[in-house]
C-alpha cells in the first residue's frame, strides 16, 4: 500500500488476492470495502529494492551475470535479469537450469516465472505475459522469437501506459499486428521507443544487461548433489576451486591479485570472502593456504549447494612468477617469493592492509610525515626529507603535560623549555634540553585544527636519562614523542 | 619451507628436561643442550653454501659484549627478549636498542625486516638514526598478542626476511617456545619486544628465548664526551645513554652494562661495564671509548 496524493492505493498484492479481484493501484477503501479481511502493510521501496538485489545475487549461482529488474509493469512484479550464455548445459540444459530455478525459489517461499530467450526483451515479455501459475517456465527455441512474441500484448514490449493506450487506440491489441505495420507507417503515430523495444524483443539492436557487480572473467564453479557443511568438505571443494581457477588462468597467461570466494547456502542467502595476493599468483598451493588463513570465518550455515571462486583481479604473469618458492625475476634476490607468500598469509589473516611499507609523506607535522605504503612498491624509493631529530616512538594523539618553567609564565620569553615535566604520575626534572624547533600549522589544509597556533618543538632530557620530545602550543605543553 | 601455521607437534619437539626450570641456571641440561646443538647443526648445514649473510650470530660491535655472548654475538637462528626496564613512558631506551639490533641485521642480511605490533606508533623518521633503512621496514598490524605472536611465528620461518620484531604485552612460556623453534628452523632472527608496564623481575622466569635483555636509560655523560655542535646538550641528537641487563643468556651469564649508542658511527660504544661484581678477565684495555666503572 501506498499514500501519495493523499489518496492511498495498493502497490502489490498476493496471489489470494489477487483472485478475489484486488490488484496494484485499487484505492485502498474499494480494496477494503471488497474483502473486509485484507491484511495491509505499508510499502517499502527501499526494502523492496534491497530484497531484489540480494536475489540477483542469488541468481549468480547460475550466472556470473544477473542485474535486479525492479521495473515491474502490467505483467507481473518486479525481476531479475540472468545471461545465461554457455551456463546452462551446467545445469542439464535450459529448461532444466528454469525448473531447477523455480523450484529453489519456491522452496525460499517466492513464487516466480521464468522463461528463457534469445533476447532479454522477449525473455522479459514471455517471462511476464506467456506463462501463469500452470506454466511457471518457458523455454523458446532459437530463432522462433517472432511465433512466440505475436500473441502477445504490446505491454510485453516494456512500453510505458501512453505507449500501450496509444497503440491500443490504434488498434493494435497484438504484437503480432504491430509487427506487421511497416515501420515507416508507424514510427510517426507512436515515436521512437515503440520500435526501439521491439527491435530488442526481436533482437535486431543489441542490449546489454548492466550486471550487478562486474562481471569477472575468471571464475569457476562447483555444485553440490548434497549441501555440504563440514569444515573438510568445504576445505576440499575449495581446493578443487582453486586448482580449477589456476588452470583457467594458466590458459589465459594471468596471476590472480584478488580472489572472491561464494558460498551459496541452501536457506538463500550467500557469503563472500575476499582475499587479496601482495603478487599476481596462480600458485595453487600458495592459494591454498591464504585460504586456510580464512576457513575459520565461513559459516557454513544448514549447508552449502554451490560456491564459486572467481580473480576479480587478475594480471599478466611473468615467466619467472610462476612458482612463489622460486627465485623471482627481476628481484634477484633468493626469498623474495617466500616474502610474498608469508605477506599474503599474513595480510589474509590480520586483514587486507596490515602488512604496509612506511613512505614519506609531503608533510612536516610529524603526525603526517609518514603514510602507510604497499608493501610491495617496487623498486622506486623515496627519499626522507631532512628534519630535525626524530622520535622512535611518537605518542600520538600528544599527551597533555604538567610543565613548570624555570622562568614565571609572566615574565616567560616565547623560546624557553619546561624545569620540570609531570608524567606517568612522576615527576621528572628537566637536565637538558634543546629547542625550540617551530613548526607552523598547515592552515592551507581543509582539516588542519581550526585555531591552533604554530608548535615550538623541544628535546628534553630527565635527570634519569629519559629522553623526550614535549612541544608547546600557545599556553599547553604536550608529550609527542619518545627518544632512545 | 614456510611451514604452515598452528602446528601443535612444533611446540613438543624440544627436551622434556627444558620445562624443568631455567636450564641454564644450574648447568648444563642433559637433554636440552645436544637437542639443541642437534638443531644447530641442522641449521648451519642448511645455511651452507648460502653466503655470509648467514653466519650464525650476529655481533653487537662492542667487542667487551660480545665475547660475554655465547658465540661472539647474538644467535642469529633464535629469539631475543627485550625488556623496559621501568613502567610507564619508558619504550624510548628498549625501542632504541631493537633499532639498532635491526639496523646491525639489515647490515648483514638481505631482505626487509617484519616488525609486528598491536599499536602503530613506531616512528619510521626516527628510525635512520639506529642504522634502520625505512624502505626495508615492513610493519604488519594485529589486533591482539596472539595475533602478533602467530605472525612473528609465521614470519621467523621466511627466507626472504632479514629479521623480525613483535611487540607484546605478555609472552608466556609455550609462546616463547614456539617462535624459538620457529628461529631455529628457519634461520631468521626475532626480538621480542615487552611492552608491558609492568615488568616482573625476570631473572628467575625462564624463557626458551637464547637471550633476554633489560635496557633502561641513563644520563648522557658530559664529563670527557664530546661537544655537542651547535653547543649546549642535545638529547636526541648526541649519545644516547643505556644501561644493558643482560638478565639471562643460553650458554652463557648474566650480565650488564652501560653503553652509549653513536648515532653518528651507528655503534655501541662501552659507556662502564659490570659482570656480578668480578670484571677481572673483562679486557676493557684493547676497546677503545671503553670506561670501566669502578
Amino acid at each position: 500500500m501506498s499514500g501519495a496524493d493523499g489518496r492511498q492505493a495498493l502497490t502489490a498484492v498476493d496471489a489470494r488476492a489477487a483472485a478475489a479481484g484486488i490488484g496494484p493501484g485499487v484505492p485502498l477503501a474499494e480494496a477494503r470495502a471488497q474483502v473486509p479481511e485484507l491484511d495491509i502493510q505499508p510499502a517499502d521501496p527501499d526494502g523492496d529494492a534491497a530484497a531484489l538485489r540480494r536475489l540477483a545475487a542469488w541468481c549468480g549461482r547460475y550466472s556470473p551475470w544477473t542485474a535486479p529488474d525492479p521495473h515491474g509493469g502490467e505483467g507481473g512484479g518486479a525481476g531479475v535479469w540472468i545471461d545465461a550464455t554457455g551456463c546452462a548445459h551446467l545445469f542439464g540444459g535450459e529448461a532444466a537450469m528454469l525448473s531447477d530455478l523455480c523450484h529453489r525459489l519456491a522452496r525460499l517461499g517466492l513464487s516466480a516465472r521464468a522463461a528463457m530467450a534469445d533476447t532479454p526483451g522477449a525473455a522479459w515479455a514471455l517471462a511476464r505475459f506467456a506463462t501463469d501459475a500452470s506454466l511457471t517456465t518457458l523455454v523458446a527455441p532459437e530463432g522462433a522469437l517472432r511465433g512466440y512474441l505475436s500473441p502477445l500484448p504490446p505491454a510485453a514490449l516494456r512500453l510505458d501506459a501512453a505507449d500501450c493506450e496509444l497503440l491500443h487506440r490504434l488498434g493494435l491489441r497484438r504484437i503480432g499486428e504491430v509487427l506487421n505495420v511497416p515501420p515507416a507507417a508507424l514510427a510517426p503515430r507512436v515515436g521512437r521507443q515503440v520500435a526501439r523495444r521491439l527491435d530488442q524483443a526481436l533482437g535486431r539492436v543489441a542490449e546489454p544487461i548492466d550486471p550487478l557487480t562486474p562481471v569477472p572473467p575468471l571464475r569457476v564453479r562447483r555444485a553440490f548433489a548434497e549441501p555440504i557443511g563440514t569444515r573438510d568438505d568445504i576445505a576440499g571443494a575449495i581446493e578443487a576451486l582453486i586448482a580449477g581457477l589456476c588452470r583457467r588462468l594458466e590458459e589465459v597467461g594471468q596471476g590472480a591479485r584478488r580472489l572472491e570466494l561464494t558460498l551459496y547456502r541452501v536457506d538463500g542467502s550467500l557469503q563472500p570472502v575476499q582475499l587479496g595476493t601482495s603478487r599476481a599468483s596462480r600458485e595453487a598451493d600458495h592459494l591454498k593456504r591464504l585460504f586456510a588463513e580464512r576457513l575459520d570465518d565461513l559459516d557454513a550455515g544448514f549447508g552449502v549447494e554451490v560456491m564459486t571462486l572467481a580473480a576479480l583481479g587478475a594480471e599478466r604473469l611473468a615467466a619467472g612468477q610462476l612458482a612463489l618458492g622460486r627465485k623471482h625475476a627481476g628481484t634477484g634476490q633468493r626469498g623474495a617469493g617466500e616474502l610474498a607468500g608469508l605477506i599474503d598469509r599474513l595480510e589474509a589473516r590480520l586483514g587486507g592492509g596490515s602488512v604496509t611499507r612506511p613512505r614519506p609523506r609531503g608533510s612536516h607535522l610529524p603526525e603526517r610525515a609518514v603514510a602507510a605504503g604497499p608493501a610491495f612498491a617496487g623498486s622506486k624509493r623515496q627519499a626522507w626529507p631532512a628534519t630535525g631529530p626524530r622520535p622512535l616512538r611518537l605518542v600520538e594523539p600528544p599527551q597533555p603535560l604538567d610543565a613548570t618553567s624555570a622562568v614565571p609564565a609572566t615574565a616567560e620569553p616565547s623560546g624557553s623549555p619546561p624545569a620540570q615535566i609531570r608524567l606517568g604520575g612522576l615527576t621528572h626534572r628537566v637536565t637538558g634540553a634543546h629547542g625550540p624547533e617551530r613548526l607552523s600549522p598547515e592552515w592551507w589544509r581543509p582539516d588542519s585544527p581550526e585555531g591552533q597556533g604554530g608548535r615550538d618543538y623541544y628535546r628534553l632530557e630527565t635527570a634519569e636519562g629519559r629522553r623526550y620530545w614535549v612541544f608547546r602550543s600557545g599556553n599547553r605543553w604536550y608529550l609527542h614523542g619518545l627518544f632512545a | 619451507m614456510a611451514q604452515a601455521v598452528n602446528d601443535p607437534k612444533a611446540t613438543r619437539t624440544d627436551a622434556p628436561g627444558s620445562d624443568a626450570g631455567d636450564p641454564d641456571a644450574g648447568g648444563p641440561d642433559a637433554d636440552g643442550v645436544p637437542d639443541l646443538e642437534t638443531l644447530r647443526r641442522r641449521v648451519r648445514a642448511l645455511e651452507r653454501g648460502t653466503g655470509p649473510e648467514r653466519a650464525p650470530v650476529l655481533p653487537l660491535g662492542a667487542p667487551a659484549i660480545d665475547e660475554l655472548l655465547p658465540g661472539g654475538g647474538l644467535a642469529r637462528a633464535g629469539v631475543h627478549e627485550l625488556l623496559p626496564e621501568r613502567t610507564a613512558w619508558d619504550d624510548g631506551p628498549v625501542t632504541g636498542f631493537a633499532l639498532a639490533l635491526t639496523g646491525r641485521l639489515m647490515a648483514v642480511a638481505q631482505g626487509p625486516v617484519l616488525w609486528v605490533a598491536r599499536r602503530g606508533d613506531l616512528y619510521a623518521p626516527g628510525a635512520p638514526a639506529f642504522g634502520v633503512d625505512p624502505d626495508r621496514l615492513l610493519t604488519a598490524r594485529a589486533g591482539d598478542d596472539a595475533g602478533v605472536l602467530w605472525a612473528m611465528e609465521e614470519a621467523l620461518r621466511c627466507s626472504g626476511l632479514a629479521g623480525v620484531v613483535g611487540e607484546v604485552g605478555q609472552l608466556d612460556r609455550t609462546a616463547a617456545r614456539r617462535l624459538q623453534l620457529a628461529a631455529e628452523a628457519g634461520g631468521v632472527t626475532g626480538l621480542t619486544l615487552l611492552r608491558r608496564r609492568v615488568v616482573p623481575r625476570g631473572r628467575q622466569d625462564p624463557s626458551a628465548a637464547a637471550t633476554r635483555w633489560r635496557v633502561g636509560a641513563r644520563p648522557a655523560r658530559r664529563d670527557g664526551g664530546r661537544a655537542v655542535p651547535g653547543g649546549g646538550h642535545a638529547p636526541g641528537a648526541g649519545r644516547a645513554c643505556w644501561h644493558l641487563d643482560l638478565v639471562r643468556a643460553r650458554g652463557g651469564d648474566p650480565a650488564d652494562f652501560e653503553v652509549e649508542w653513536d648515532h653518528a658511527t651507528g655503534d655501541f660504544a662501552l659507556a662502564a661495564a659490570l659482570r656480578d661484581g668480578s670484571a677481572a678477565d673483562f679486557r676493557a684495555g684493547g676497546v677503545p671509548g671503553v670506561r670501566r666503572a669502578g
